[in-house]
């Protein structure tokens, strides 16, 4: 057991630190997110030249072949400067997926194309009458002389509408109901996308099918749920990381205003309403940042990702409001503009919280499994 | 000590009910429902209803439009307005400047601005608060020079909220910068936003929304007729415009509407096969919220109750408190509720996402104003404890 990063993982986050803190210093990210795509292409294709985009999958397969501690790595640095770039969504959940379930040929190109920085892929997953779930609901698959075909909305899909490809969950009542996944490139007749901002500054879009024409991703009929379960677990605790970078940046620049703004002739640190205050955001903060390190360090090593995931989700859900809302707070007034940055922090955590199951939903679920353990241990079954 | 309302009470609260329910166009009542933004008209329009009835300004002395009524009766006219989704009467004119020229203004004053005010026939804004003098008002720089009978004003307002609207404002200013003891130096002015060398530029808040804005004073020459009361006095009329400020800042009634919204629509979302609403943990989190908006709300009625000799009940500052943080207890309840479809909060009409689950998180976000504004909560504990406690 360690939880120290060794030279290469350090050397790595130097290095992602170097690119997004070039990219995002100042103003430059409320100028970046103000237009389409929400992010910047340049910034994205610095992240593929510095092989980022590939950093979980296989070389064969135009990856890095990196471990989990590394994503979480880039994940954190991402969210240390609100790096819109759908790093997340694009490479730990939908590559993620296409690396899981496409076959070879499949991978050649959208994992190739991934990791080079050529094709964003954007998965979309929820609609409007589901939530955080596995399985799709309204949006089916036909077949029809060999083409298969979907139809059905899909929002708010991350990402949507700039993405080149994307990989759409469907029901197939052939296959008795399963969920399957589909490839869906950008230009396929039927498709239509809108695109939005969302408050956190970055993209989502309603996806309407209409008889798109659509490939099957990977081989056979199979329900793919567990296999998006899965990705959805690595992309939760990849958003756990993202989301304590965020968290260390809104209580840095807190602790910071406290030393320098003045009320009542006396610098706010003065007052220990306040210092304990920040106090305990370091205390949440602290704790997100062992569960979410230790959540990376299950999926490494083969364990049950998916409620090492849970815990984290709940743990950085938890810390996520509390150091957002505090943040704010602490600042007074200038905390709920636009024109400063920390309020920028908790509306970027509130979207995390949302994306893939809130805190009360991870607990729900840790709720149910109360009764299969007697305690819990982080170093032994199920996580190792 | 008695639960029910007196017969009299309660056939004003029906009064109250019918006119919200009635009189005001349904248009304006559904944009608050539906937590969209009221635009100048509609507040305008719903104002100047109200006052034809004499319902804007009921706490107001009686010649310039009052009631007369009990601190049970305005608790009642405000709670029911709130429930009613109306768009309650701009707390700057009848709260805050309305109050103070009642009160300290001179006979042509209130000729000239009460009628108007309570019309809605002058919009105003508040002038307070600085760069650096938010929490601690007192240390306010902005500097009115008297010359001949004009005074000359220069310096920087911010926060001001509506000022986009405004066509008056009421100014926190220093007259005697010599003064021993900062809070005796100050002064109250008043003016239009359309003298030379007002400037007022729009600060955007983290929904995306703008509603503040900093105002800038450049040689603004103000006439020594608009200093409200006596010159340096301006401390003691801001501390009875903010005690008047703190009426109603419970909002009981609107955080009412909020979880009766919250309810309804957690029947609406469903999560595995069901309703939210049937989930135990979310009908736990809402009773426990519908609980705490009780106390509040008995709290808020023991207190007005017992103020019937003027004096505010000492308990009268929890309502600020926990008022603010059930208003934002409710919001994050909604955005819970929508969950996954709180991210597609700025799409278009198009959208299949329910125009409330759009706009969940911004009004989340720019609800964490209301611990901050109007005395922070942070200077609340801080009255708690000193004035209350002792400590
Ligand atoms: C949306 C919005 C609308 C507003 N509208 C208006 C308006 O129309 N007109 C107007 O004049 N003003 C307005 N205000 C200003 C508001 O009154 C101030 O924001 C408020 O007084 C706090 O001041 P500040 O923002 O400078 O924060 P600061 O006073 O700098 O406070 C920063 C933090 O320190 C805490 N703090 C400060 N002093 C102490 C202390 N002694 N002990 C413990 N904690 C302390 C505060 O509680 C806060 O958490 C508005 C503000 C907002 C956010």
């Amino acid at each position: 057991m360690d939880f120290s990063y060794d030279d290469e993982q350090n050397a790595l986050r130097q290095a992602v630190s170097g690119l997004l803190g070039r990219a995002y210093d100042g103003e430059k990210r409320r100028a970046v997110v103000a237009a389409d795509p929400g992010f910047d292409e340049k910034t994205w294709a610095g992240l593929a030249e510095m092989g980022l985009l590939g950093l979980p999958f296989a070389e064969e397969r135009g990856g890095a072949g990196a471990g989990q501690v590394e994503v979480a790595i880039v994940a954190e640095e991402i969210g240390r400067v609100l790096a819109p770039e759908p790093y997340v969504q694009a490479v730990v959940l939908t590559g993620g997926l296409i690396d899981a379930v496409a076959t070879d040929a499949q991978c050649d190109e959208l994992v190739a194309g991934l990791a080079e920085g050529s094709l964003v892929p954007a998965f979309a997953h929820a609609e409007p009458g589901t939530r955080w779930s596995t399985a799709a609901a309204g949006v089916r698959a036909v077949e029809e002389g060999g083409t298969w075909r979907l139809t059905g909305v899909k929002e708010p899909v991350p990402n949507g509408a700039r993405a080149d490809v994307l990989v759409v969950s469907a029901i197939d009542e052939a296959a008795g109901g399963a969920t399957r996944l589909f490839v869906v490139r950008a230009d396929a007749e039927g498709l239509t996308r809108v695109g939005y901002r969302t408050h956190d500054g970055t993209r989502a879009a309603k996806v309407e099918l209409a008889g798109t024409p659509a490939e099957p991703l990977g081989e056979g009929a199979d329900d793919r749920t567990a296999a998006i379960e899965r990705a959805q677990a690595l992309a939760r605790i990849a958003y756990a990381h993202e989301s304590i970078g965020a968290m260390a940046t809104a209580l840095t620049t807190t602790t910071e205003y406290l030393r320098t703004r003045k009320q009542f002739g006396v610098t706010l640190n003065k007052f220990q309403a306040l210092t304990f205050r920040a106090a305990d955001m370091y205390v949440s903060l602290e704790l997100a940042r062992s569960t979410a390190l230790w959540a990376s360090l299950v999926a490494g090593a083969g364990g049950d990702v998916v409620t090492a995931a849970d815990r984290a989700r709940l743990q950085t859900s938890r810390a996520g409001r509390h150091i957002g809302k505090d943040a704010i707070q602490l600042h007074g007034g200038i905390g709920v503009t636009a024109e400063y940055t920390v309020g920028h922090y908790t509306s970027r955590l509130t979207a995390i919280d949302h994306v893939l199951g809130d805190g009360d939903w991870a607990l729900d679920r840790l709720a149910a499994t109360v009764g299969d353990h007697e305690t819990v241990d982080p170093l032994g079954a199920p996580y190792t | 000590m008695r639960l029910q309302l007196s017969p009299e009470d309660e056939a004003f609260r029906q009064e109250m009910r019918t006119f919200f329910t009635t009189k005001v166009p349904q248009a304006t009542r559904d944009a608050v429902a539906a937590r969209r933004d009221v635009g100048r008209e509609q507040y305008v329009e719903t104002q100047r209803i109200l006052n034809a009835a004499g319902l804007a300004v009921p706490h107001w002395p009686v010649e310039w439009g009052g009631r007369d009524w009990t601190p049970l009766q305005r608790h009642i006219w405000r709670e029911e307005m709130q429930l009613a989704c109306v768009p309650e009467p701009l707390a700057f004119n009848t709260s805050m400047i309305g109050p103070v020229i009642a009160a300290f203004g001179d006979d042509a004053q209130k000729q000239r601005f009460l009628p108007a005010t309570a019309n809605l026939d002058i919009w105003w804004c508040q002038g307070f608060s600085e760069p650096d003098a938010g929490s601690d008002l007192a240390s306010l720089r902005t500097t009115a020079v008297r010359e001949g009978d004009e005074y000359v004003v220069n310096g920087q307002k911010t926060w001001t909220t509506l000022g986009q609207y405004a066509d008056w404002i009421f100014c926190l200013v220093r007259t005697d910068p010599t003064a021993e003891k900062k809070q005796r130096g100050i002064s109250m002015l008043v003016f239009p936003m359309d003298t030379p060398g007002v400037t007022l530029r729009p600060i955007e808040l983290i929904d995306g929304g703008f509603e503040v804005n900093e105002v800038f004073f450049e040689d603004v020459r103000v006439p020594a007729e608009y200093l409200i009361g006596e010159e340096n006095r301006g401390w003691d009329y801001a501390k009875f415009l903010l005690g008047n400020e703190r009426a109603g800042i419970a909002r009981v009634g609107a955080t009412k509407r909020l979880l009766a919204d919250a309810k309804q629509l957690a029947t609406e979302v469903r999560a595995d096969g069901r309703p939210l609403s049937e989930d135990p943990r979310m009908a736990a989190r809402i009773a426990e919220l519908e609980n705490e908006l009780l106390a509040l709300e008995l709290t808020a009625l023991r207190v007005v109750a017992h103020s019937t000799d003027g004096k505010p009940h000492p308990a009268s500052s929890v309502l600020k408190l926990r008022g603010s943080e059930l208003q934002q207890a409710a919001t994050e309840l909604i955005v819970d509720i929508a969950g996954p479809l709180s991210l597609a909060s700025f799409a278009g009409e198009d959208s299949q996402v329910p125009e409330w689950a759009r706009a969940a998180t911004p009004e989340y976000l720019n609800y964490r104003k209301v611990t901050i504004y109007g005395g922070s909560n942070e200077v609340q504990r801080t009255i708690i404890a000193g004035t209350i406690l002792g400590l």
